[in-house]
């Protein structure tokens, strides 16, 4: 499924990486706990998260993540936004629980980690 | 090449700093992207533990033929029981640190899956030396 998709299905607005919208993503994983994020070792994996600072976007740095959804409607710093900019991290808000927006993906196809 | 970066102690904004720059570097000389990311992720987890358990730190890295050695030198209270906060789930983290996203008890655990070589020493009251080993080309792609 693209970014676009994604964006389309959880009336989420993309905040940054528009021009690559047509990004495919297959798998997902959800967590506001970073030190789980680290420890994935699959690429190209899209975070579902509420964690809004800096260290979310470091992480997906780190980790080779190339889109981060923010759920719960959390808004993301300018900082933020310049650091995943840097990084060709695309970045969506959406305003539903990360509950919701999970189950909303898991049903249209996007495949658990594990 | 060698180059050295600072780590404030409980600066969450900067942490991950000397990672990325870390993470550059080995781009460009080409490192499989593999090896980049378990080199990276060593790294930034050992950058983190800085960051939530000690109070300053200097990174030295040097990058030779074969491989990037990346050490971090902390001032800080130390690990009392190396053994014990390698095992997953141990964690002395605060609160402040949770609430940033870290603090579960991953860290050393991961670092010593993703890196080739890993030693931790420490001295209780002074502070703790982290060690990373990376080779370019790694026989044993982990
Ligand atoms: N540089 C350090 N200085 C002092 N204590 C440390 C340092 N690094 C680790 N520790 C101690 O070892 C414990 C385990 O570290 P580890 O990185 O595995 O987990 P964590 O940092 O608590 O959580 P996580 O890494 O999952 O975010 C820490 O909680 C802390 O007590
Ligand atoms: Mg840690």
């Amino acid at each position: 499924m693209t970014v676009e998709q994604i964006a389309k299905l959880l009336d989420a607005r993309i905040i940054c990486g528009e021009e690559r919208a047509d990004h495919e993503i297959d798998i997902a994983f959800a967590s506001d706990l970073m030190s789980d994020v680290l420890t994935l070792k699959e690429d190209n994996v899209l975070l579902i998260t509420g964690l809004a600072n800096m260290q979310t976007l470091r992480t997906a740095e780190m980790s080779d993540i190339q889109c981060i959804i923010f759920a719960r409607n959390k808004q993301i710093s300018e900082e933020m936004k310049e650091l995943a900019l840097e990084n060709d991290i695309t970045v969506l808000e959406c305003r539903y629980s990360v509950f919701r927006t999970c189950g909303i993906l898991y049903q249209a196809g996007i495949s658990p980690v594990f | 090449m060698h180059f050295e970066y600072q780590i404030e102690g409980g600066n969450f904004t900067r942490a991950g700093f000397a990672s990325s720059e870390i993470k550059k570097k080995l781009k460009q000389l080409n490192v499989d992207l593999g090896i980049v990311k378990r080199t990276v992720v060593a790294t930034y987890e050992a950058e983190v533990n800085v960051v939530a358990h000690a109070y300053s730190g200097t990174i030295y890295v040097d990058f030779d033929e074969e491989k990037v050695v990346i050490r971090l030198v902390d001032e800080g209270p130390g690990i009392p029981d190396i053994e014990q906060a390698m095992k997953e789930g141990f964690s002395t983290a605060s609160s402040t640190v949770r609430e940033m996203g870290f603090g579960a008890g991953m860290g050393l655990p991961n670092m010593k899956k993703n890196a080739d070589d890993l030693q931790v020493s420490s001295e209780v009251g002074k502070g703790t030396t982290v060690q990373i080993t990376m080779h370019y080309q790694n026989p044993n792609n982990k």
